[in-house]
Parts: C-alpha cells; structure tokens; sequence
C-alpha cells in the first residue's frame, strides 16, 4: 500500500494501516443512478452489438415486405422500403451514441480550456471569452447549428461538429466557475509559490480536481447533443438517406404516420429511454457529487 | 436604475452587432461560391461573374458587411435571393405568425407549469407529485418534433378533431385559424413545462418550510393565502429566470414545430432560406430571433429586480 505512491508525497503516512479511511463515510448509491446505469449500459451494449444481433440487414430493400405491422418475423414492423424497423433501430442506436459523444467531445476540446483560462487568468481575458460566450448563447442552439450547417453540403460528422461547437460555451462557463472556485485553495496557492507554469497549474492542479462537475455536466450535455442532433437529421441537415439516424428514420416516416405509425414510434420511444437513461445517470451523479445542487434544473 | 437601464440595453446593442458580425461571417466565410449556390453547378462562368458584380461578391469582406449591416440600420434587409422579394415584410409576417406560437405556448406554460409544481409541491412526496416528475420528464425527454409527430398521429389521424399541418389566417374566421394553433402549441407546451414545474416545486417545497411560513400559519391564515399570497410570490422568483431561458427555448422550438406542421412563420423561414441557400433571408432571420432572445432576457432581468427588492439596480450586472 505504501510503496503505491510514485512521488512519495502523495500518500499519508497515516494511511498505511488503514487503507479505508473512515472519515469520508460512503452514501448510499442513489436509485435513479442505477436506473439510469442500467438503461444506459444496455443501449450501448445493444449499439455495441448491433451487426450481430440484428435480425434482418438494416438497409435491404425489399418491395414485398413493405408496410408490414409488427410481428413474429419483425418485431417492430417494417417501412416503406421493406426493411425491418428493429434492425435500423439497432444499428440508429451507434449513430446516436456517436453524435452525443463525439459532439460532447468537440464541446469539451474547446470548452475546458477557455474556461480554465477564463476563471485562472480573470481580468481581460476573462471578459473577452465570458462576453464571447454570451454572444453565441445569444443565438437558440439549433439555430447556431443550422448556420454552421447551412453552407456546407450536410453529412453526420459535420452535425456532430456543429453540435458540438454550439454546447462550447456552456461547458466553459461551468469550466469557469469550477476554476474561480479551486483558484483559492491552499494546493494552487502552494504551487504558484512554486512558481509552476501557468499551463501546469491549469491542467496538472486545476483540471483533475475539476473533473467531476464536468463529467456530470457533459453527460447531461450529451443528452442534448443527441436530441439536439437528432432534430437537425431530422430538419435534413444531418444523416442522410439511407443511413437509419433516429431523427432521419422519424422525419422519413412521417408521411406514413396513419398508416405505419410503428415506423416512426419506434426510434422515438428508443430516444426517450436513452435520453432519460443518461438524464437519470447524470442527476444521480450530480445529487451524490453534491447534494446542494439537487434542486438545480437549469439548462441551455 | 437609469444608469443599469442604459449599460443593459448597450449591451444589447453590442450582443446584437456580434451576433451580426457572426452571423455574416459564418454565412461568407464557409466554403461556398454565392453566385454558383444561387445558379446552380452548370451556370456559365459569364452569367456567374455578372451575378457576382451585381451582388458586390468580389468586394472585400468588411465592405459587404458594412453595406449590409447600413442597410439594416435604415431598415432595410435586402432582398431574398430566391424569391425576388425584399424581405422585410416576408420577415414581418412569418415573425407575428411565430409569436402567436411562442406567446401563446408561453402563457401557458406559465400558468401550466407554475400551477403543477405548486402542486406537486403541497404533495410532496406522494403519488401525485410522483406523477407530474415523471409527466414532465418525460417532456424533456423526447425530442420536439417526436411530440409533433405524436400529436399528429393522435388529435389528426386517430381522432380527427385537428388539421395535420398547416395555417389559415384569422380572416378564415377564429376556429379555422385556432385549429391550426393547437397542434403546434400543444407540442411546445408539453416538451417545455418541465423546467417551470420542476422549479417552482423544488423552490415550492423550500419556501414551505421555511419560519414566515409557519408564522402565517400561526396567525390563523387559511392556508390557501399562505400558499398564494406568501409562498409563492417568493417562490416565483426563479421560476421567473427560467420562463426566460424557455422565451428563448421556444424560438428555438418553433423551428422543428413549425416544420413538422408546415406552418408559415420564422422558423420554416429559416429552414426553407437554408433549404434554398438564401443567405440574405437567413441572415436576417437569425438576426431577428437573436434581438428577440436578447429582449426577453432583459424583461425577465427587470422583472426580477422590480420583483425582488433585495437586488435593487442590480449593481455589477454584466
């Protein structure tokens, strides 16, 4: 146990024969968190799995199978074109996962670095990037991504990049406050005394002490990159046909809507319980990182 | 209160010019030849260079943006590109017709969400709370335009007591022109509620425990006036930052619900001048729901402060 610490530091030496300390005592696991890990862990294993358990090929055109209401052959019907709906729900399932992730990650690339910066260096620099913010939340997300996406022929990796460019200022403005607040403490005190660099005490002191609120506010960003994703295929200006994108598979199925309504009911639905999966994983993890904020609903 | 008056509506004004030299500077900047978007790939290079001139493309960037930006200042949008119309009054239209959306969803919401949460509140913890947490999740949950497609199935195809899309102007006689009303604003009312409700029942719950609370009730008031008159009003003042952010929601909103039911207003402006490459009318519009935005947000600051004596003049706003 004592051996474990690489710098010598980092360990107590009271810590040696108690390797549990007992002075942090363990809350319970909140409920919805694990709801919200089960749904979560099984969409994504689902997506995982998608090529091998899908029933049907997701994107085979076949005239004589078209329109066809659930049943034992397919589960969740048919569409226009013949092809199973469960099998294009399945292999939707990556497509969603990606743009949430992806896009999330673009958000976080860009967005924690100019918050560190903004809430480390404050003065003019922190005016310039706070009041820059304030100008792209200026503009409703989806109207932000449909100008990024209006000039450029659309396809998915751009939406995900246009997604994740819109949720930039939230993560850094939460970057931000998370920065002013550790700024203080005693340890980045100590290592301004060092006279550490800036870029060290931003990333090697700041940043992983400021990694759980971001890791809970980016899961719930990831929801919105999906529906925010989704709602752009949706408007054509993400996947396109014949890919089987959620927001694609329910925008194509809308003109059959009184005759097939499974065809448009069915990646909702799967939306809706990743959606709320993720939602359930990220304010459970919020409520047991810091139970004040448990009232907290804000989100833009 | 003059003095934080002026810096928030400067500020304003310089969100707005940002937001237009943004707005001007994605639309230029972004890989694309105006004159061939508008021509199409085959036109001849000639017709492409007379395009060009007339619509000053070669012109250096800071000089398009300050014809336009001028033009803008005296009123004056330009010209839609595919439809050969100046586009003022198409903007004017379709931005009444989207605030009857957003301005009717939002009262609604108001009323809807503040009156649930107060509910759910008094309830806490029982069934019925229950029942509106998992109603108004399930709101944020699933996508707008999932909502649109649900409604349609629901009130057009089941039930047939709603038209599936589309507008008819109030000269068509009231019901005609609310019949295409309720669909949309039933889908952004239902997928934006959740917020207010959520809200006003967390700051619902908190007031109610809290000592001013108990002494209203000691002095013998029913507690229906505890509730309304001595709860709430302190309870609401969150809510009220939040109805601002869904002011701003809705405008978002309204661009995958005007779609879904082919209604005339700002966001299928949007769309279609995407749709189309009309650069002109797309700059416009976003500049529009950008002040528009901006605007609520400033009305729910001064409500807050008018409502709130404890920040009076909000010193140090940004």
């Amino acid at each position: 146990m004592a051996a474990a610490s690489p710098d010598g530091l980092a360990a107590s030496p009271l810590a040696v024969d108690d390797p549990t300390p007992a002075a942090v005592p363990r809350r319970p696991v909140p409920l919805q968190l694990k709801a919200g890990l089960v749904i979560v862990v099984t969409i994504v294993l689902l997506g995982l799995l998608a090529p091998w358990i899908a029933p049907h090929p997701w994107d085979t055109i076949s005239m004589r199978t078209r329109f066809l209401p659930p049943s034992a052959t397919y589960w969740l019907g048919t569409d226009e074109y013949g092809r199973d709906v469960l099998s294009r729900l399945l292999m939707g399932t990556r497509l969603s996962l990606a743009m949430g992730v992806s896009a999330t990650f673009v958000s976080l690339a860009f967005g924690v670095p100019i918050g560190l910066a903004a809430g480390y260096f404050r003065g003019r620099i922190d005016e310039v990037l706070m009041r820059s913010a304030d100008v792209l939340m200026a503009i409703p997300p989806i109207m932000l991504g449909l100008l990024v996406l209006a000039v450029t022929p659309p396809s998915l990796w751009k939406t995900a990049v246009a997604v994740g460019f819109v949720y930039i200022p939230p993560i850094a403005r939460v970057t931000r406050s998370v920065t002013l607040a550790l700024a203080n403490e005693d340890f980045i005190q100590a290592a301004r005394a060092r006279a550490e660099s800036a870029s060290y005490i931003l990333f090697r002191e700041i940043l992983p002490n400021a990694w759980p609120p971001l890791i809970v506010e980016a899961s719930l960003r990831v929801t919105y990159a999906i529906l925010l994703g989704s709602a752009l295929s949706f408007l054509g200006l993400g996947a396109q046909p014949p890919s089987s994108d959620w927001g694609l598979m329910i925008s194509e199925a809308r003109s059959f809507i009184d005759r097939a309504p499974w065809i448009a009911l069915a990646p909702g639905f799967a939306m809706c319980l990743l959606v709320i999966g993720i939602n359930l994983v990220g304010d459970g993890a919020r409520e047991r990182l810091d139970p004040r904020l448990k009232s907290r609903v804000g989100k833009g | 209160m003059a003095g934080y008056l002026a810096r928030r509506l400067a500020f304003i004004v310089l969100v707005l010019v940002a937001v237009s030299i943004l707005v001007f500077g994605i639309t230029s900047l972004l890989p694309a030849n105006v004159a061939y978007l508008i021509l199409g790939p085959f036109a001849p290079p000639e017709q492409v260079r007379a395009l060009e001139l007339r619509l000053g493309l070669n012109d250096p960037i800071w000089e398009q943006y300050g014809r336009w930006a001028s033009g803008i200042l005296r009123g004056d949008l330009g010209e839609s590109m595919l439809m050969n119309r100046p586009i003022a009054p198409l903007l004017w239209e379709a931005i009444v017709r989207s605030l009857t959306l957003t301005v009717t969803s939002f009262i609604l919401i108001a009323v809807i969400g503040v009156t649930l949460g107060v509910i759910a509140a008094l309830q806490h913890g029982r069934p019925l709370d229950h029942t509106v947490s998992v109603a108004t999740y399930l709101g944020i949950a699933v996508p707008e335009f999932f909502w649109a497609i649900v409604v349609i199935l629901v009130f057009a195809a089941w039930l047939g007591w709603l038209p599936s899309a589309g507008y008819e102007p109030l000269s068509a006689g009231f019901w005609v022109w609310a019949q295409h009303i309720i669909a949309p604003v039933m889908t952004l009312v239902f997928g934006h509620l959740a917020h207010v409700s959520r809200l006003t029942r967390s700051s619902m719950i908190e007031v109610m425990q809290s000592p001013y609370v108990t002494a209203a009730r000691a002095k013998g008031l029913p507690e229906r006036v505890v509730v309304i008159r001595h709860a709430l009003r302190n309870a609401l003042l969150p809510t009220i930052t939040v109805l601002a952010l869904d002011f701003g929601r809705l405008m978002g909103g309204i661009v995958v619900v005007e779609t879904v039911f082919a209604y005339p207003g700002l966001g299928r402006l949007l769309v279609f001048s995407i749709q189309n490459r009309d650069l002109p009318t797309l700059q416009a519009a976003i500049l529009v729901v950008a002040a528009i935005y901006a605007i609520a947000n400033f009305a729910a600051d001064l409500l807050y402060v008018w409502l709130n004596p404890k920040i009076r003049y909000g010193r140090g706003v940004a």
